[in-house]
């Protein structure tokens, strides 16, 4: 009896485990093939969508940049660069001022920007079109920035002020005993000490606003201002007959992001695992 | 002087300590104008959310009363109008409805999938293998959804994609068809993309999830006898209940926001049978000109949205005295 159910034991392991390896292929052969659709010739895609490339065409991609894709990939650095730094500092300074300082009508200010967790951008799309053709953003990258900011900074507050509160108390009782100002405090122990949540804030939004497509499609018509996204199926739809073109500029929006995943990996997870429900 | 908020914080840990008063700070100044030069910390955060996030929603709800010309700039105040004629328009409720799927079909395949798989992987015994299969489950979650999007349009295209390239090489050739071309398959091959690149994200915070249970309770389980499917119901999935419940609920808040993936794929055609509430606004106000109408099917997405966040925060505050 205890070796029958020992057998199945093992034989149920191995089973799971072919199972999920074989997942694991499914899951990742669309990227492979998007990869290797992207140095085929025109011809051999609509052959055999299996085969390998017969001579590998590695200027699909110096077209694919010169079609566009070196304006947008400028672009989405601009844009993700500026307002992730823009998103970290004002939700640290926010962060700080919610958990170790004085501030008037605390608890308001902490549902109000907590409370944007909930808001959709689809809801607000409509009055920001009005807004920022008044304020004379339309189609202008300031437009991008100051929206990717504003609608990243409930959430990137939430997980560094969940961070802050751990923090012991007698860290600002030594800033204060030297006499430092709560603007030094921030600046010289209490940010340093944020330093592993702030690397994870700072990953997860370059993930989203390097990806993000609604606003970035609606906020800007311009070719060289547009982002990868939108520039992706700009691409797709002036140069349409040329696949594997399309396919290089694909692969070269995706790449930067699933080596940044794979880097930063412990720092996602516990970005992504906080977010949720700390 | 602490900050008091055990709503949004477990009670495990203390309120952090605010009340580090330095002998500096003790000035002549009254206290009262010392604690508004305090605001200036979160003064950035709440002008850039009350202007770009709050005020626009407020502005969404008068305009849905309004028929509104964008390009002559006219408005004329309508009363309900554009709410009648959102209730009485077939591709609202069409809209409503793939909304729903969505979010039915990313339950399934989203959550209860995913735990089921994150239960499988923290069950293998090798380290380095658990590592491996999380991240790669992870990838498809990093990419964009407009990559992800135009790369399954591709797939699913009849000429060259591997989908029906596939079916034709398992004997199923009966079953290749323009997937996204027809409108009994449109919404279901985008659904079926989204799974594709959602579940592994999932996956990953199961696993977070699993791997917080102490161990000594399926240690103690083995030696009782207890066998794995066993110890899955009754220890595993039980203490991942208020992830179960919070994943839910963002996922469907995620399925009633769809955009993007429809956008690219389909742009909610053939003949609207993928419309979603997200590109159906997006079309109604952008390439109908009809934008009163348009902050009408926003103020029906900010209601939906607005009531899973209520329930979402109950969630978490249950769980959060629990704790």
């Amino acid at each position: 009896m205890v070796t029958r159910s020992a057998v199945l034991l093992v034989l149920g392991r191995v089973l799971v485990k072919a199972f999920l390896i074989a997942l694991a292929v499914v899951v990742v052969y669309p990227l492979v093939w998007m990869l290797l659709n992207g140095v085929k010739s025109n011809s051999e895609l609509f052959s055999n969508p299996f085969a390998l490339p017969v001579a590998w065409k590695w200027d699909n991609y110096v077209t694919a940049w010169n079609r566009g894709v070196g304006d947008y990939l400028t672009t989405s650095v601009l844009v993700t660069v500026a307002s992730t730094i823009a998103t970290v500092f004002i939700s640290a300074w926010a962060a700080y001022g919610l958990t170790r300082v004085n501030i008037p009508f605390n608890r308001v200010v902490l549902i109000l920007i907590l409370g944007g967790l909930m808001l959709a951008p689809t809801v607000a799309l409509i009055p920001l079109v009005k807004m920022f053709q008044s304020l004379g953003l339309y189609n202008n990258l300031w437009a991008l920035l100051i929206l990717y900011t504003a609608f990243r900074v409930p959430f990137t507050t939430f997980l560094i002020r969940a961070y802050m509160m751990d923090l012991p108390a007698e860290v600002d009782e030594a800033a204060s005993v030297d006499g430092a100002s709560k603007a030094r405090a921030f600046w010289q122990v209490i940010l340093p000490m944020c330093k592993p949540i702030l690397v994870s804030t700072v990953l997860l939004n370059i993930l989203f606003t390097w990806n993000e497509y609604l606003f970035a499609m609606v906020f800007t018509s311009g070719g060289a201002l547009q982002t990868l996204p939108v520039g992706l199926t700009n691409l797709m739809s002036k140069h349409g007959t040329d696949y594997p073109v399309v396919f290089a500029g694909m692969a070269i929006a995706a790449i930067p992001v699933i080596v940044l995943f794979f880097a930063g990996q412990r720092y996602f997870i516990r970005g992504l695992a906080d977010g949720v429900g700390k | 002087m602490t900050v008091s908020d055990t709503a949004w914080k477990p009670a495990a840990s203390p309120p952090a300590p605010v009340s580090a008063k330095s002998p500096r700070n003790r000035t002549n100044k009254p206290a009262r104008s010392r604690r508004w030069r305090n605001f200036v910390w979160v003064l950035p955060a709440v002008l850039l959310l009350g202007v770009f996030a709050y005020l626009p929603l407020v502005q969404n709800l008068g305009f849905s009363f309004l028929k509104w010309d964008i390009y002559s700039g006219r408005q004329t105040f309508v009363g309900a109008d554009n709410y009648v004629r959102m209730l009485n328009d077939p591709i609202f409720w069409k809209s409503l409805l793939n909304n729903t799927l969505y979010a039915i079909i990313s339950i399934a395949f989203q959550v209860f999938g995913a735990i089921i798989l994150a239960a499988m992987i923290e069950g293998l015994r090798s380290q380095r293998w658990r590592g491996i299969l999380r991240a790669v489950y992870f990838v498809p979650s990093a990419i964009s959804l407009t990559v992800a999007g135009l790369l399954f349009y591709f797939i699913y295209e009849p000429e060259m994609g591997i989908l029906n390239a596939a079916l034709d090489v398992l004997g199923l050739g009966n079953f290749t068809q323009a997937w996204l071309g027809q409108e009994n398959t449109a919404i279901f091959a985008i659904i079926a993309m989204s799974q594709w690149q959602g579940f592994g994200y999932c996956t990953l915070l199961f696993s977070v999830a699993l791997q917080r249970i102490p161990s000594e309770l399926y240690e103690a389980a083995s030696i009782d006898g207890v066998g794995p499917l066993q110890r899955f119901f009754s220890i595993s999935l039980p203490l991942v209940r208020e992830m179960t419940g919070l994943m839910m609920i963002v996922t469907v808040s995620g399925a009633f926001q769809v955009f993007n993936e429809v956008m690219v794929m389909t742009s909610g055609g053939p003949n609207n049978s993928s419309q979603v509430l997200g590109t159906w606004l997006y079309r109604s106000g952008f390439v109908r000109n009809d934008f009163g109408y348009a902050a009408a099917v926003a103020t029906a997405v900010f209601i939906i949205t607005l009531v899973l966040a209520v329930i979402q925060l109950r969630i978490s505050k249950k769980r959060r005295v629990q704790w």
